[in-house]
């Protein structure tokens, strides 16, 4: 592959600093030293550290702990409020990534048919760009049952105030809903960037045969976005289920109890979380991480089938 | 398409597509204002009276006009309401701290290593590669644990380097984009320098990077970002206030605030002071970050 970088290097060998670099092998670990430490150190001995952990019964306090087998895997088996988590959090994710994919999908066709300014892509990025904290923070004051600005807008049209986050049957979907707010520019920036890739002159072929724009949109456009979007629904699915910083926020203000109210947000995230820095369980919070790889471990691979991701139908 | 639709488009064609696309430009404006008017919202909160918010006023501009809570949030003023502090200045200082340290480590070291996979010769490359991609697959909260336990055992608990430690030196995603970019780059100009004696230290010095300043700036710009607006790691390993950073503080802000009354118009204030270096930021670089994004997407 780089056999044309390769020989020249090895026939010319100058002196001194440079010969020493321009030896590949040797170079190529100086280049690479300081990230292989980071992989190595972060990622590497972290995840098989993990695995270990979720044998243990660790202790952060002592800093100790004792291998006990397949215990932790037997009570998270039947852990009720694993149950929980994972059936909180897959509701979660339909309802953030069903929506939030129709309406990207849609606003990246938008973007694309009908203007192409840069202007308009970079103001629906916006709510991305701030932390998930500063987003929670403003849909807690929107939403306030009392004062907020959009229950007095539904009250002017005689709709009871809804309690968003206050109410188990509200709350997940409220969540997703802001989440959805949050993404829905960047996500439709990232199928924009794969509608660029459909030719023009197909659009101007089916217009030309009198074809109107949801024709084109579902003969040409879906079929050609196809791999685009499995990608983007692969990465949208993993991000959705380790949703964290939002429901910790929006649920624990105020004096709440994350999660809340009576667990009806406590995703798995979070429980994995409580787990660890609240109930002094390392070793059972490193067991449910397992879980959650595996899962999402899986996911990606039944949703890589589904979708046919490599497959590209513009042959 | 069908004889039949070539005939309907014939027919109409003239006002169906103006038609839709009024529609989509109404469709696009509510979009628009439903991402903006938030923001809206909350500054005009911040420059509002706390009492005349209880009382339910939903007025357009700022009601009962002060500068009070900015003013409270960012020190000028002490707070006397409540017991809840954000030190503003103090967080800032450490957000800015370790959003930079991140970034120049991770672009740096990155760039290194993406230029070993791109163009060096060594036994193991590829599999090495594919290690550093599988990476990619791991959930942050199943190496976040065994990370924790790692910075407490070096005694890195409340300080910059427990709080920059695993993001400084790579991140999969890093290396790949950038691998990306080096690849794409014409070898003749690296080839030309090496067979004019220069290692390659100098070769990625003096020409790798120059010719990919635009995408390593916009990996900068995409690590900050991503480093400022980091919740989880700040807030298990840097929870002493002289340490704390914005999203954290802004959290503890939000816990320490009573059920019944909030302090809206501070809480308001201190969520766009948060905010803005984002937004400002975002404002000066805006179409590069659109397009680096965008890029991303495609690769």
């Amino acid at each position: 592959m780089s056999q044309a970088v390769a020989t020249p290097s090895r026939v010319k060998r100058p002196t001194g600093w440079s010969r020493m670099t321009s030896s590949d092998t040797g170079a190529a670990w100086l280049f690479l030293l300081p990230a292989l430490i980071g992989f190595v150190t972060f990622y590497l001995v972290p995840t098989i550290r993990g695995i270990y952990l979720s044998f243990t019964d660790w202790n952060l306090l002592s800093n100790t702990g004792t291998v006990t087998g397949l215990e932790n895997y037997e009570r998270l088996i039947g852990d009720p409020l694993f149950w929980n988590a994972m059936r909180v959090t897959g509701v979660y994710v339909v309802i953030n990534i069903g929506l939030q994919t129709i309406l990207a999908v849609g606003l990246a066709v938008m973007m694309d048919r009908f203007t192409k300014s840069t202007f308009i892509r970079g103001v629906m990025l916006v709510p991305w760009l701030v932390p998930n904290v500063v987003v929670a923070l403003l849909w807690l004051w929107m939403l306030d049952p009392n004062v907020g600005i959009v229950n007095s807008f539904l009250g002017w049209f005689g709709i009871d105030a809804i309690p968003f986050f206050g109410s188990p049957t509200t709350v997940i979907p409220t969540i997703a809903g802001v989440n959805i707010w949050r993404h829905l520019g960047y996500t439709a920036l990232l199928i924009f960037a794969g509608l660029q890739t459909v030719p023009n002159s197909l659009y101007e072929a089916a217009a030309a045969d009198g074809a109107t724009e949801f024709q084109m949109f579902r003969k040409i456009t879906i079929p050609l976005l196809r791999p685009v979007l499995a990608l983007v629904l692969v990465i949208t699915v993993i991000g959705s289920f380790q949703v964290f910083d939002t429901v910790a926020v929006a649920t624990g203000g105020f004096g709440g109890r994350p999660g809340g109210p009576i667990n009806a947000s406590r995703v798995i995230y979070l429980y994995i979380f409580e787990n660890a820095f609240n109930f002094n369980l390392f070793g059972y919070a490193a067991t449910l991480s397992v879980a959650l790889f595996l899962f999402l471990f899986i996911i990606t691979i039944v949703q890589l089938r589904l979708l046919r991701a490599s497959e590209s139908d513009l042959a | 398409m069908t004889a039949d639709a070539h005939g309907l488009g014939d027919m109409v064609g003239r006002s169906r597509p103006r038609m839709s696309r009024v529609l989509a430009w109404v469709v696009l404006g509510l979009l628009l204002f439903v991402t903006l008017f938030p923001f809206y919202w909350a500054l005009r909160t911040a420059f509002s009276s706390n009492e005349l918010l209880f009382a339910g006023e939903q007025q357009l501009l700022p009601v009962g006009p002060t500068t009070i809570n900015v003013e409270r949030v960012v020190g000028l003023e002490p707070i006397r309401q409540g017991g809840a502090t954000f030190d503003y200045l103090n967080v800032l200082k450490n957000s800015v701290i370790m959003a930079t340290l991140i970034t120049v480590g991770q672009v740096t070291f990155s760039a290194f290593a993406a230029y070993a996979f791109a163009r060096l010769k060594f036994r193991g490359r590829e599999a090495l590669f594919t290690l550093f991609l599988t990476g990619l697959m791991v959930p942050p909260i199943f190496t976040l644990i065994p990370n924790f336990v790692l910075v407490k055992n070096l005694g890195w608990l409340n300080t910059y380097a427990g709080l920059v430690a695993p993001y400084i030196l790579m991140t999969p995603f890093a290396v790949f984009f950038l691998r990306q970019f080096f690849l794409g780059i014409n070898r003749e100009i690296e080839e030309a320098a090496i067979i004019d004696g220069a290692g390659h230290f100098r070769t990625f010095w003096r020409i790798v990077v120059p010719m990919t300043a635009a995408p390593l700036f916009t990996l900068g710009i995409l690590t900050y970002i991503t480093a400022w607006n980091e919740y989880l790691w700040p807030l298990v390993v840097a929870r002493e206030e002289s340490v704390r950073v914005l999203t954290v503080a802004l959290g503890v802000f939000t816990t320490q605030q009573p059920g019944t009354s909030p302090d809206w118009a501070g809480l308001m204030a201190a969520t766009m002071l948060a905010a803005a270096p984002i937004i400002v930021g975002f404002a000066l670089t805006g179409r590069r970050v659109v397009d680096s994004i965008q890029f991303s997407g495609i690769k």
